[in-house]
């Protein structure tokens, strides 16, 4: 039963009746009610429980600023937690829990924590629980089970999200008067126009509040000019949708709730839209926040902002109480005691703080039968603990430092409160503007722009319709003009609009007995942030309002503070003595409201997670039962285990077939360019260590690269093709770095030498054919290239034809075995691979993966850069100073000759052999010289590789060891994570075939 | 999201750019003749200024070109984009 709906009226559709569960239990609504429209039409007060003290709490606000109707909306992979009832729209089926209370928020069990209140004051947290800090882990859990706060989802989310680019010539925030006057304006121009609204019903205070414009009522004005912005081609109208985020360069975040108001399983749209927006101007008509009073038991169900009172009655046709009082220190909610009266609703008095409030509105409420206008009085106290029952009412001396006299008690159940109002000045001040204190309308106001943006109506401070609705206009025209438009004349309008007198600011309504014995007077009503915390933090020596913030987290919830940040600052101000806007705000950050992790990520998950790179020799692994490995972006064969094989067998088996007989590996994943020009030698002088002038055509050669400090960067074999040409190779993940680090000195430093790099990378397929018999293997595919051991010598390369296509051979090797690399155009990777294993076959060719690989380079001692170095080593540390030219500069040299890179004691790269033979370390293990000393103990250094070796029948390792080659036969010792100390003996980082010879065979 | 104006391609957002830092930093030509202390200079010190900077950007996913921009470090405010070799425009580093 809907027992607080109004037979009449509303913005509702009374045709369409919706079922929805609160709590597990089934009420309904109608479409056009938010969730809190329609569990107030229920008469449901209590939907939560405050996270410190647990004391019970009902709907406050109307929108974005509401802090305590948080609620777990769906179930399984759609759920969402701490949404705002206010802000959700109802549809079919929803469902809907408490989130903040266990069992209920009727009966809550963690309520007794509101009795011993005294003991959770102001930087409770820090005092109490973060010492000592071992022990914060136990008491976090239980502080976390009953904070409670909703919970995520568990399951993989059904729907799915988008992101979209946009960009427009004016941007205009927020659909109220304001921003529709802007928009007409603007959009008449014929500049590209974009109206949002974080509601799904475009029209801002126009839906809550009467008004005549230009001789219509304001709906009749409002429903006009929507079909005029709905007929200008340029003009966008977004509503749902929030922007929450002003970023540099007018650049905007705003979340589309798509289909969050259809029942759950239409997903043929997306649910939410990221838009990404650059807009060459911004016309901000945010609007403005009530602000609540500060005064004993705010909090209590019942007491609720005067204009969410307006809003559920005129919107949504609801009566959110029968007997209220009203309690301002301005004008507009006597607005909303006259709403009240209309509706039914009995209202007893309007305690207003002012002593002599004058004009045309509160004559209006005084013609009213029944409301007592209680003059130059507060309401200092609230009746009640699940309902508000009464208020406690006493008159306000002259400084409002104290109550003057005796309090009368008068019997509602609903106080509709205004403070006044905050305009939403979020995104203005995200732009890097800075919020001013304006004395005279008792609120931050913008300040100056600081990108091309500008605020109109009551985000602006002007809170009047008429100003507004000028000033939006004039807004618009000014807007398109600057973005390049010829808005013609400025328009004004004509509105009926009751003048409204001044405020008086109270920022505390003193209690009967101290603030610090006082019942609770909240600001911060989602934090439990009481005025006794924030004065408590004052008088601990918090100065600053971002120190204290953090002090009592006021602010810190999912709001943001909307309601409680400028009173929490005004009586921070007050207790320190200084003018009401001296300590300024906080900072006001994106999100204005929160943004699901969901929309941010958009479609970029799973396989679209990141870009996948294969190569052209893919589908043969994969139909090979390879196992692959992620090295960047790129998916490599890892080992190809056959029937029955464990990793470890397979790799054995893969490296006694390199070293015995023949074995395959796709190389193809190597960064590749082709350097070219008159200067290509030149430059490869200055990006490597040693000299390639005289590097001969046909010939290779193996380069470092370092950086400019002189740590190795990259490393690679190099081939010169022609005179003016190179064909370069990089490490597999350093192939795009090595590239713009080339094109950086090239454009930046080296812009007189004539060179071009190009990246084929993708271009070519690159086989390489290792061991004894590769010689054998190729000489069955390629008749027109003498693979003679003398006339094809090691380090060098031809060009011919292998299995049929035009191919590049090289003759290099990262195994130590006789081995060819085999480059062909990558569309031809594939059938050359298979024709290889073809004619490899009779002698048992096998295919090997990047585990091997390693296994073989480790046996040579060959480094990997990025495995076995870490961007602190240099040549000299990796035992390369024979690759070190003494005859030119390059890139890195100067630094190695400084006294940090000539210490005796840098890490140097060694050989490990454990004790025991069979026991392979772990990579990464720390190694030092005796485990039993005091802790800490010294390191000394770390295993960087680690393998077992088939052909050595051992395991071995490569480290760095702190001045380790002066150290071989030394013994060191790696302390492992499960207690155990291994053994291993420093030795030479060379294995297998110290002489080299195999590779020259 | 910054927006960039390219001196090649024009204005673009800032996810297509790389950031190269303080841009006017001469390699020296004898790297010899330097002492440590000097050498560290020219490869760690960088000025880190309140206000207007010189700083190398790259059309990394576009032209591919580096240029240079002088970018107010408090306001993002991008005040001058010139290319490798031109002058430096006059910026006065005061505002
Ligand atoms: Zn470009």
């Amino acid at each position: 039963m809907q027992i607080r709906r109004l037979p009449s009226g509303g913005r509702i559709d009374r045709e369409t009746p919706l079922t929805f569960s609160f709590n597990g239990r089934a009420y309904t609504g109608y479409t056009g009610d938010t969730l809190a429209s329609a569990l107030l039409a229920n008469g449901i007060g209590v939907l939560a429980r405050s996270f410190k003290y647990h004391r019970p709490r009902g709907i406050v606000g109307s929108g974005a600023e509401e802090p305590n109707a948080l609620l777990q909306l769906g179930r399984g992979g759609s759920t969402l937690p701490n949404q705002r009832a206010t802000q959700v729209e109802l549809h079919d089926g929803l469902v809907a829990e408490s989130v903040n209370c266990w069992p209920s928020p009727q009966f809550d069990v963690a309520a007794v924590t509101g009795l011993f209140a005294k003991l959770l004051p102001a930087g409770f947290y820090y005092k109490t629980f973060m010492w000592p800090q071992r022990w914060w882990h136990t008491y976090e859990r239980f502080i976390r089970r009953a904070a409670g706060l909703g919970h995520c989802p568990r399951a993989p989310d059904p729907n799915y999200y988008e992101k979209t680019n946009a960009s427009c010539d004016v941007l205009v925030v927020g659909a109220g008067p304001a921003g529709i006057a802007a928009a007409l304006a603007a959009g008449k121009s014929g500049a590209r126009v974009l109206l949002v609204d974080e509601q799904s019903e475009l029209g801002g205070s126009l839906l809550f509040r009467d008004a005549q414009i230009g001789g219509d009522s304001g709906d009749v004005w409002l429903q006009d000019s929507l079909a005029v912005l709905r007929d200008t081609p340029e003009v966008t109208l977004l509503p749902r949708t929030t922007v929450f985020g002003y970023y540099s360069h007018n650049w905007l975040g705003m979340l589309e709730r798509v289909t969050d108001h259809l029942p759950d399983g239409d997903r043929s749209q997306p649910r939410q839209r990221l838009w990404r927006v650059r807009a060459r101007q911004v016309i901000l008509a945010t609007g403005a926040i009530e602000r609540p009073l500060v005064f004993c038991n705010n909090d209590r169900p019942g007491v609720m902002l005067a204009s969410a009172v307006s809003t559920y009655i005129k919107r949504y046709a609801v009566r959110p109480g029968t007997r209220a009082v009203v309690f301002t220190n301005n004008d507009s909610a006597y607005l909303s005691a006259l709403d009240m009266q209309q509706a039914g609703v009995a209202v007893t008095a309007v305690v207003d703080a002012r002593d002599n409030p004058q004009g045309p509105i509160i004559d209006a409420v005084n013609a009213q039968q029944g409301i007592e206008i209680i003059r130059g009085a507060v309401v200092h106290d609230v009746l009640g603990h699940k309902r508000v029952h009464g208020v406690k009412v006493a008159p306000l001396d002259a400084a409002a430092a104290a109550l003057s006299g005796s309090s009368r008690a008068l019997d509602c159940d609903l106080l509709a409160v205004s403070g006044g109002w905050n305009p939403t000045v979020h995104l203005h001040a995200q732009s890097g503007a800075r919020a001013v204190f304006n004395e005279q309308r008792g609120c931050f106001v913008p300040g100056q722009p600081v990108q091309s943006e500008r605020s109109v109506g009551a985000c602006s401070g002007e809170f009047a319709l008429k100003p507004s609705l000028d000033a939006g206009a004039a807004a618009g025209a000014d807007a398109a003009r600057e973005a390049g438009f010829k808005p013609g004349r400025k328009r004004t309008y004509k509105v009926q609009d009751a003048e409204q007198g001044p405020a008086r600011l109270v920022w505390r309504i003193p209690a009967r007995t101290r603030v610090s014995r006082a019942a609770k007077q909240f600001v911060d009503l989602q934090n439990d942030t009481t005025a006794a915390d924030l004065e408590l933090a004052v008088r601990e020596g918090f100065r600053s309002i971002e120190h204290i913030k953090r002090y009592t987290a006021l602010g810190f919830g999912t709001d943001q503070g909307k309601l409680g940040n400028i009173n929490g600052m005004a009586i921070v101000a007050a207790a320190l003595g200084e003018n009401t806007g001296g300590p300024g705000t906080t900072t006001f950050r994106p999100a204005y409201t929160p943004v699901t992790f969901g929309a941010i990520v958009g479609r970029e998950i799973g396989d679209r997670f990141a870009p996948i790179r294969k190569t052209a020799m893919h589908p043969w692994h994969e139909a090979h039962g390879a196992e692959f490995e992620d090295v960047g972006q790129w998916k490599r064969p890892w080992f190809y285990p056959q029937p029955g094989e464990d990793m470890r067998q397979a790799v054995n088996r893969e490296c006694l077939a390199a070293r015995n007989d023949v074995a395959i590996m796709d190389g193809s994943t190597l960064g590749k360019i082709d350097v070219r020009g008159p200067d290509a030698a030149e430059f490869l002088n200055r990006v490597y260590t040693n000299g390639w002038s005289k590097l001969a055509v046909g010939r290779c050669r193996y380069g470092l690269m370092l950086g400019e400090d002189g740590m190795v960067m990259d490393d690679g074999v190099s081939a010169r093709l022609a005179e003016d040409r190179f064909y370069m190779t990089t490490t597999t993940g350093g192939a795009a770095a090595v590239l713009g680090w080339m094109e950086r000195w090239l454009q930046t430093e080296w812009p007189h030498l004539k060179v071009h790099f190009t990246s084929v990378t993708d271009q070519w397929a690159t086989i390489g054919v290792v061991g004894p018999k590769s010689r054998e293997v190729l000489g069955k595919l390629c008749s027109d290239i003498d693979f003679d051991r003398d006339s094809f010598p090691f380090m060098s390369f031809r060009e011919g034809t292998v299995a049929g296509v035009g191919a590049r051979v090289f003759r290099i090797s990262f195994s130590g075995e006789l081995a060819y690399e085999i480059n062909v155009p990558a569309n031809y990777g594939q059938s050359v691979w298979q024709a290889a294993m073809a004619a490899g076959a009779e002698f048992d060719i096998t295919p090997y993966g990047t585990e091997a690989m390693h296994v073989l380079r480790a046996e040579k001692g060959f480094v990997i850069v990025g495995q076995d170095t870490d961007g602190s080593m240099t040549p000299a540390d990796l035992g390369m100073d024979w690759i070190l030219s003494r005859q030119k500069d390059y890139i890195g040299r100067r630094s190695l000759a400084r006294s940090d890179c000539v210490r005796a004691d840098r890490k140097q790269l060694v050989g490990l052999l454990t004790e025991q033979p069979d026991q392979v370390l772990p990579e990464g293990a720390q190694l030092v010289d005796d485990a039993q000393v005091t802790r800490p103990v010294p390191m000394i250094g770390h295993v960087t590789s680690s393998y077992f070796s088939a052909c050595l029948q051992r395991s071995i390792a490569l480290a760095v060891v702190k001045g380790g080659r002066q150290r071989t036969g030394d013994t060191v010792r790696a302390p492992l994570a499960d207690g155990s100390v291994v053994q291993a003996t420093i030795v030479s980082p060379v294995f297998y075939d110290p002489e080299g010879d195999r590779q020259h065979a | 999201m910054l927006h960039i104006e390219c001196p090649w391609c024009g204005p673009r957002d800032q996810s297509e750019f790389s950031y190269g830092g303080e841009a006017h930093i001469v390699r020296p030509t004898d790297p010899d003749a330097l002492s440590d202390e000097q050498w560290a200079d020219y490869l760690f010190m960088r000025a880190n200024p309140k206000g207007k900077h010189r700083e190398q950007w790259c059309h990394s996913a576009g032209c591919r070109r580096w240029f240079n921009v002088v970018r107010d470090t408090v306001s993002y405010e991008i005040v001058a984009v010139y290319r490798v070799g031109e002058t430096p425009p006059e910026v006065d580093d005061a505002d």
